[in-house]
């Protein structure tokens, strides 16, 4: 088999393959690992990559060889903890850092059989939307290499659209995966809050960050997310996934309602006039008009495919949700990156005075000013006197969240929006100004703060770049939610390979 | 030299100045829990060893490393608490303290805040106000002459304590002069140690003593401002280090002035009281929910599981032997507050000897005899009888051969002293030593006669009804018997050959 035809391949499609012996797992990790490597001066979605004659496979010591995933190559974000092997969640706090363990979602896939190919870029600490925060450069897009390819797991997206790897894990806690994934024209889910293990993942906001695959289709999101969930001890927050994630087959929605809240979608689907909230509505932050029109070309391929496009569903709470989740977000983050004191592993400012010296020093020199700001605002809304007026009230806001969705999941089975409210935007377009860079998660921050998975399948293009679909369903919807994207998936026949270098 | 007037700054008793302020103490003690793994990480916990070799990602706080909650931990929390009678929260929740210091890895501590697991409860005199579970920090060394971090050229962590479970007992500010909080924290410890949830040992560190102290006005109600006496490491220290707060205070309050809310340091070696900081300096810890973890949830299998675990307790102890046993009120306290000398009590009433010791006559014995000569040895130290040469059955011998006047009272003393000092069995001592009670016949008799001879006034007035007049006589009689016979039975003896009446 040809390096081009490997590369044509979907990682199930590669997968079955070497399982028939129709293809060697060292040809196929090969093939991907020259294709990384080469790209270290050209996207930039990798931070490391698996050396020559590491044979990924062989190096695999729990898979055998009939393990499910057939040694296909997996890309993994900086962030998971890789035994041995850089994991520096895109800081130069934690620059060479090489921890003693694996994180238990990688782990669980290398158990069944995907093979290490690298580490990806991504936003300092998971920390931003453009993968322009990272400490070791920008990722480009695929598609247009002045653009970004949105984050913060730009590094992963950017290398499945670009074909130098077949899949690769994320990780999402406002938008994380399903942003990247709309603007580099890739499959992103977000699954079910406690489904994946966050054992081994570099903490941002520990009640919203979830692992999830980043793909080329649907069915590899499935095949990926089959192998990743499961109750981990090691982690109090996971919950037993209540069934198998099956590989999704629906070609029709018959009977599917798919309900379109207008507080997201600025009306999108009636014509706006009803449109959000005051004040926190997208409107005049704008959702594009190019982006705009493919959602309602795909709502209009749903109805096709049988359907049920309801346009009346309510959140009422979500424009205040960008609101809660930046106190609640940082916060977390605030006491999650004080770990980071020079004192154990990592960046230690040398020369110090004291140790209040060394703290200040050392965090000064280690953290980006994305995360650095974060830090402050966390920080802030915990202080004495301030708790209740921001960290009590975004808490209680996250509540009523949740409540809308479960209110309109009575309605309809699940909620669409685009993605993302643009498509990929150019490279420090918005690096100077934070406030336009956290809207560019206005449609994906309401389901973290409800801990429902949702996906963003590609749906178009707008000005020659993919546009995202976001499906969100209730917690523990998978399944269903995996088959509706695949049916619309069939349907749109997306070709990404317009983005393979 | 006595400690007060070494130590300037810790002048007579605070109480001694008219009685014009009442103190106001409150107790805050951590207990380290004795559970096989660390609280929130499967370490074992750490008795001394290398350094950081009792440690994982999760105790390290490396990245990504998340806590999950040692549920033995929890059950011991919740015995803890049952035993102070405390509501056992049905939903409690950790929360994160935030402050940045090398011996605390993530740069929060796992605590509780304003959901514990216990709240309110009772012990003796002194109301609880709560129980919460926490981690313990690591052990920092500082390399350099103070041995304080100020100063010190290098500072190590050993993070092998690190995560060990800590209990924290708070109590209300019930507690009214230094003499009283060192009692109560005895009965706690006690109380900890029956349980079996912990080693209390202060000098190891596994019990830990805060103390809120505050003077008022005697007799007002309302709390004056307080200060926080930290980590005073023995019972001494820290009667010691509350009694020379107490004085700071009154001395302020007596001048005009105010007493200012801080947080103090009280060094045993010379006394003195120095301020770690202000309130003004105090941290603001940021408090919130721990995400990493899932709420407490106790549900009816925990409840039980910690009722069955709950042994008597020191008042429960000292009712039963009370009402079981038949000791007096007084002797019962003395024995169940103090579980090593109930427990050998009860050891020594199980040894099953023959003659059987009477139960109020073993507890005297054990109380004052034996706990004296045991307590003599280490200084002001506690005697743990089953660390000592005296096995609880040859106690319950000895005090049966007393009982049954096979030997003396003085013998039986004489007997116990070799016993604190070789061990050994109480009859062969007896029999070797010749210390058998010499009988009611004939030996005896011809011996007091013998004495009332050679002391004829003291004869006279005892025949005269002058009872008091009998000590020469006995006197001489235990020195002709070497102490081996019985009191009682010289008394007798005595008044038989005067025709006197025996009082």
């Amino acid at each position: 088999m040809s390096v081009t035809e490997i590369i044509e391949l979907s990682a199930a499609e590669a997968a079955r393959e070497t399982a028939a012996g129709e293809l060697s797992a060292e040809e196929l990790f090969n093939a991907y690992r020259v294709r990384a490597a080469a790209d270290a001066h050209e996207l930039n979605c990798f931070t490391w990559v698996a050396p020559e004659g590491s044979a990924g496979p062989a190096a695999n010591d729990s898979a055998g060889t009939d393990a499910p995933l057939g040694g296909v190559p997996l890309a993994v974000k900086d962030l998971f903890c890789t035994k041995g092997v850089l994991s520096q969640s895109g800081s130069r706090i934690l620059e060479g850092y090489q921890p003693p363990y694996t994180a238990t979602a990688v782990r669980r896939l290398l158990q069944a059989g995907a093979s290490l190919l690298g580490k990806t870029n991504q936003d300092e600490f998971a920390m931003g939307s453009s993968t322009e925060n990272s400490a070791f450069g920008p990722t480009l897009n695929p598609w247009d290499r002045t653009r970004v390819p949105g984050g913060s797991s730009g590094g992963s997206a950017a290398a499945v659209a670009a074909g130098l790897v077949p899949w690769a894990l994320g990780t999402d806690t406002g938008g994380s995966i399903r942003q990247p994934a709309a603007l580099c024209g890739i499959v992103g889910l977000k699954p079910t809050y406690g489904s994946v293990s966050r054992y081994g993942m570099i903490a941002f906001a520990s009640s919203l960050d979830q692992a999830g695959p980043l793909t080329r289709d649907v069915t590899d999101a499935a095949l990926l997310l089959r192998h990743m969930v499961g109750r981990d001890p090691c982690d109090a927050t996971s919950l037993r996934f209540p069934h198998e994630i099956e590989l999704p087959r629906a070609e029709r929605l018959d009977g599917i309602r798919l309900g379109v809240p207008a507080e997201l979608t600025g009306g999108a689907a009636d014509g706006g006039s009803e449109g959000a909230g005051a004040g926190a509505s997208i409107e005049g932050q704008g959702i594009e008009a190019g982006v705009l029109d493919a959602f309602r070309a795909v709502l209009d391929r749903a109805a096709a495919l049988g359907a049920e496009v309801v346009e009346r569903v309510s959140l009422p709470h979500a424009p205040h949700a960008l609101s809660a989740y930046y106190v609640l977000a940082p916060a977390e983050a605030s006491s999650n990156l004080a770990r980071f004191d020079g004192v154990r592993y990592g960046l230690r400012a040398q020369d110090a005075e004291d140790l209040l010296d060394m703290y200040e020093r050392t965090r000064h020199d280690g953290f980006g000013a994305e995360v650095k700001r974060r830090i402050m605002l966390g920080t802030y809304v915990l202080s004495a006197g301030y708790y209740d007026a921001y960290y009590g009230r975004a808490q209680r806001v996250r509540t009523r969240i949740a409540e809308d969705f479960a209110r309109a999941f009575d309605a309809v089975d699940f909620i669409v929006t685009p993605t993302a409210p643009t498509v990929a935007f150019k490279l420090g377009e918005k690096t100077s100004d934070p406030l336009a860079m956290y809207l560019n998660d206005y449609c994906t921050v309401p389901m973290s703060l409800a801990g429902i998975p949702a996906i963003s399948i590609p749906c178009g293009l707008s000005e020659g770049l993919p546009v995202g679909l976001q499906i969100a369903g209730p917690a523990f919807s998978e399944n269903a939610l995996l088959d509706t994207a695949h049916a619309l998936e069939q349907a749109l026949g997306f070709d990404g390979r317009a983005a393979r270098v | 030299m006595s400690e007060a007037t070494r130590y300037t700054n810790e002048p007579a008793p605070a109480g001694a100045g008219a009685g014009s302020w009442e103190p106001v103490i409150g107790l805050e003690i951590h207990v380290q829990l004795k559970t096989r793994t660390k609280m929130f990480c499967g370490c074992e916990l750490s008795f001394g060893e290398p350094p950081n070799t009792r440690t994982c990602p999760v105790c390290l706080g490396l990245p990504g490393a998340l806590p999950v909650a040692n549920a033995q931990a929890i059950h011991l929390g919740l015995t803890i608490g049952l035993a102070l009678g405390s509501q056992l929260a049905p939903r409690s929740v950790f929360h994160r303290k935030n402050y940045f210091y090398p011996d605390l890895p993530k740069g929060y501590q796992i605590s509780q805040y304003d959901e514990p697991l216990c709240l309110g409860g009772q012990l003796g005199e002194v109301r609880i106000h709560r129980v919460h579970l926490e981690e313990d920090a690591a052990k920092l060394t500082h390399v350099g002459s103070s041995g304080r971090i100020h100063g010190s050229q290098e500072s190590v962590v050993d993070f092998n304590r690190g995560g060990t479970p800590l209990a924290e007992i708070v109590t209300e500010p019930d507690l009214r002069s230094a003499e009283q909080a060192s009692e109560w924290l005895k009965l706690l410890r006690t109380t900890l140690r029956q349980l079996q949830v912990s080693d209390v040992n202060m000098e190891e560190g596994s019990l830990r003593c805060d103390a809120n102290i505050s003077l008022r006005p005697a007799g007002t109600a309302e709390l004056g401002t307080k200060t926080e006496l930290k980590n005073m490491n023995s019972f001494r220290f820290i009667e010691r280090g509350i009694r020379a707060e107490i004085v700071r205070q009154e001395q302020i309050l007596q001048g005009g002035g105010q007493v200012i809310q801080e947080t103090l340091h009280f060094d045993p070696a010379s006394g003195a009281i120095t301020s770690l900081r202000s309130k003004e300096e105090a941290h603001d810890y940021r408090y919130f929910p721990e995400p990493d973890l899932v709420p407490v949830q106790i549900d009816e299998e925990m409840l039980t599981r910690a009722r069955d675990a709950l042994s008597e307790l020191p008042a429960q102890r000292a009712q039963r032997f009370e009402r079981e046993l038949g000791l007096s009120a007084d002797g019962a306290r003395l024995l169940a507050f103090r579980a090593e000398l109930g427990d050998y009590f009860e050891a020594a009433l199980a040894a099953g000897v023959d003659p059987a010791p009477p139960a109020q006559m073993l507890a005297n014995w054990i109380a004052t005899d034996l706990a004296s000569r045991l307590s003599e040895g280490e200084g002001a130290g506690y005697g743990d009888p089953f660390s000592s040469q005296v096995a609880p059955g040859a106690l319950a011998s000895l005090v049966g051969l007393v009982s049954a006047k096979r030997i003396s009272v003085g013998a039986g003393r004489q007997v116990l002293d070799r016993l604190v000092a070789e061990g050994g069995d109480p009859a062969q001592i007896v029999m070797a030593e010749g210390l058998e009670a010499i009988g009611g016949g004939d030996e005896l008799a011809e011996i007091v006669a013998a004495a009332l001879q050679a002391n004829p006034d003291a004869a006279e007035r005892v025949r005269g009804g002058n009872a008091k007049a009998i000590g020469p006589i006995v006197g001489h009689v235990m020195r002709a018997t070497k102490g081996r016979a019985d009191g009682g039975e010289v008394t007798k003896l005595v008044h038989e050959q005067l025709g006197s009446d025996s009082v």
